[in-house]
């Protein structure tokens, strides 16, 4: 695998979504610095970080709702600025909203189609729209009798798949996946990691947004961690492990920090501190000037906490 | 399908498949939005078979009809406006002021009856348009903004005709030219085996089956019902939102129109203050009829039965000898019941586990 620490160096063919220093002001609220992110088809990008990080922002700007303040985007090496969802769409970026997915009381293939729906003349083309729809889930794994239920009825995992098998049936060449796993139980955020890999195997770009380096390590080529607005580390898989990532995630100096002040505390808050120190000497995060391919906006991001 | 790499994942998906595979043809029926509203219309006509005995000749039970499409009529819009998330408060006495359009228009200006009919179809037009307008772009709910438009074409109606005409009611246009074929349009009637029916029975049913065929067979029923249901995934996936609004608002502008017209060239001539009321009976018909107040479910056939029963207990009580005044606390009952009815039903058809 090509695996870069930097978006710097180029590779032969341009990948599909490429950020580069990008920036994002709303006003006088500095919402994101300087990022750089790019995916390629066959790729997944892992996007992490904590709440507030500025996660959603770069999704936004991504998925074209927003335009970035400085900084450009680039989809298959030409530069673009898009005014709206749309257009992004029409460039084969499309969005997978945790929430925005779908219309519960409506049955699943008027779901799967709605915005985009087959007609013969007039009238709908029901009988295309079902059987279609009953293939494309069957090609996901999803094995529904009745795509007539409200999806409403599914399971929170299997919705998140329709959206994503519909957002792939309608030529979604980049698919932007928003904390897809995060309202999910085990099993189902399981089932979700599953089918991000079957649309990577299908030569397909993701960005994936999440907080939960559990999910982000196993499917993920590259990842971007993001804090307050800052990349904190851009890497590839082969560059990190996943108890580093889990540890940069856990803001390993503030748990540090957090482990002295209850220290200090004594009694028995003092033994809860030994024990999370000893969590954090386990996840491989005592020194962060050690850790592999570290940018230097990191620590500074760090020390900026009061 | 049940290849090794997926076996980790499929055991729950086969267990919904099997409770999809045990759902019975009678809980399908119940899941249906309109079931509540026919187990009550046959309740109800069984009722004032028994206690109303004219209510057991076919007569009697055509002007049920004819009272039942006057209300079905305006339920059916109002029902796809329901579906689409909104409420039309205005909507009863936005007839009025149609009819008021056609005949003041055309009686003053002594045109041709049509072309007070073609004003008034405008004026419609326009009402529905600025109720859809205003609320799609304020943001502000329906039920707000056409409350204030109700009161605005009330005091319209009364003021506008008090100071054309020095009446409360507009002049009577039988003797203007196009009226005859206009009534025949409008407001005919015919007789089958003896029984007289108004033309407005036949309307009625031909616009629910037009509503309920757009509604279940046309990409515009699948965005009304996304636009009530979910109106953010809706525009997420490039449903035109606001224009689907609109549009639902011009067709309830659109029926008070047809009503309109069917009341003035029925009786001649319109009572300025009429219509007031009328949009709660449209609104329970629908409700009655299985249509979620919270938008993004229902049926125009569950309307259309909710209007029917409204129709049998205003029709009912009368053939029953009843003090008419009982009509409103009936009505009332209905409401309450249909609702309650509706919720227990739907709880227990969709209900999966």
């Amino acid at each position: 695998m090509t695996s870069t620490k930097d978006t710097n160096d180029t590779k032969t063919a341009a990948p599909l979504v490429r950020l580069s220093k990008v920036s994002k002001h709303y006003g006088s609220i500095i919402a994101l610095t300087d990022i750089d992110l790019e995916v390629s088809g066959g790729e997944v990008t892992c996007v992490l970080g904590d709440n507030g990080a500025g996660k959603s922002t770069l999704i936004k700007i991504v998925s074209g709702l927003h335009q970035p303040t400085t900084g450009t985007y680039e989809v298959d090496g030409t530069e673009v600025r898009f005014d709206s969802p749309r257009q992004a769409l029409e460039r084969g970026i499309a969005t997978v909203y945790q929430d925005l997915a779908v219309v519960p009381l409506m049955p699943v293939w008027r779901n799967f189609f709605l915005g985009n729906e087959v007609r013969k003349g007039p009238r709908l083309d029901i009988a295309f729209m079902k059987k279609t729809c009953r293939d494309e889930l069957l090609a996901m794994g999803i094995d529904l009798r009745d795509v007539d239920q409200p999806i409403g009825t599914l399971s929170g995992g299997e919705r998140q798949c329709v959206a994503i098998s519909r957002a792939v049936y309608f030529g979604a060449k980049v698919l932007i996946l928003d904390e897809p796993t995060a309202a999910l139980g085990v099993k189902q955020s399981g089932v979700v990691l599953k089918y991000i890999v079957q649309a990577r195997e299908r030569g397909l770009g993701v960005i994936f947004i999440t907080h939960n380096p559990h999910h982000a390590y196993p499917v993920g080529d590259r990842f971007l961690l993001l804090n307050r607005g800052r990349s904190i580390g851009y890497y590839a898989k082969t560059q990190i492990t996943r108890d580093e990532l889990t540890g940069l995630m856990a803001g390993g100096a503030e748990l540090e920090a957090l482990s002295h002040e209850l220290e200090s505390a004594g009694g028995a808050v003092a033994e809860a501190a030994h024990a999370l120190g000893e969590e954090v000497t386990g996840l491989g995060i005592g020194n962060p000037g050690q850790r592999p391919g570290t940018p230097a906006g990191r620590d500074g991001g760090r020390t900026a906490n009061p | 399908m049940a290849q090794t790499a997926q076996a980790p994942v499929t055991p729950p998906l086969p267990t919904l498949d099997e409770r999809v595979g045990r759902r019975s043809p009678l809980a399908r029926l119940l899941a249906r939005p309109e079931a509540g509203a026919i187990a009550g219309a046959i309740v109800i006509y069984i009722f004032f078979f028994i206690v109303a005995p004219p209510f057991r000749y076919a007569a009697s039970f055509s002007s049920v009809l004819y009272v039942t499409s006057t209300y079905g009529l305006m339920a059916t819009p109002v029902a796809l406006l329901m579906i689409g998330g909104e409420f039309d408060l205005s909507a009863g006495v936005a007839v009025t002021s149609s009819a008021l359009a056609a005949s003041l228009f055309s009686y003053e200006f002594t045109t041709n009856a049509w072309v007070g009919v073609l004003v008034a179809l405008a004026v419609s037009l326009f009402i529905g348009f600025l109720n859809g307008w205003i609320v799609v772009k304020t943001g502000i709910p329906s039920f707000l903004v056409t409350l204030g438009t109700f009161f605005m074409l009330q005091g319209i109606n009364i003021a506008l005709t008090q100071t054309i005409t020095n009446q409360v009611a507009s002049p009577d246009i039988s003797t203007l030219q196009g009226f005859g074929s206009a009534r025949k349009v409008f407001s005919a009637s015919f007789t089958i085996a003896g029984v007289n029916i108004r033309t407005s029975v036949i309307y009625w049913i031909v616009f629910c089956v037009i509503a309920t065929w757009i509604l279940l067979r046309t990409r515009a029923g699948n965005w009304i019902f996304s636009a009530g249901g979910h109106a953010q995934s809706a525009r997420a996936v490039g449903v035109p939102v606001a224009r689907v609004k609109i549009g639902l608002f011009m067709a309830v502008g659109l029926m008070a129109w047809f009503t309109g017209m069917h009341t003035l060239f029925l009786f001649d001539t319109i009572q300025s203050g009429q219509g007031v009321g009328n949009e709660f009976v449209y609104i329970i018909a629908a409700v009655v009829g299985g249509c979620l107040l919270t938008g993004g479910y229902g049926s125009a056939v569950g309307a259309a039965i909710g209007a029917l029963i409204f129709g049998m207990v205003n029709q009912g009580i009368v053939y029953a000898g009843w003090n008419p005044d009982w009509f409103q606390f009936f009505v009332g009952l209905l409401l309450l019941g249909a609702i309650l009815l509706n919720t227990y039903i739907r709880r227990r058809a969709e209900a999966r586990l």
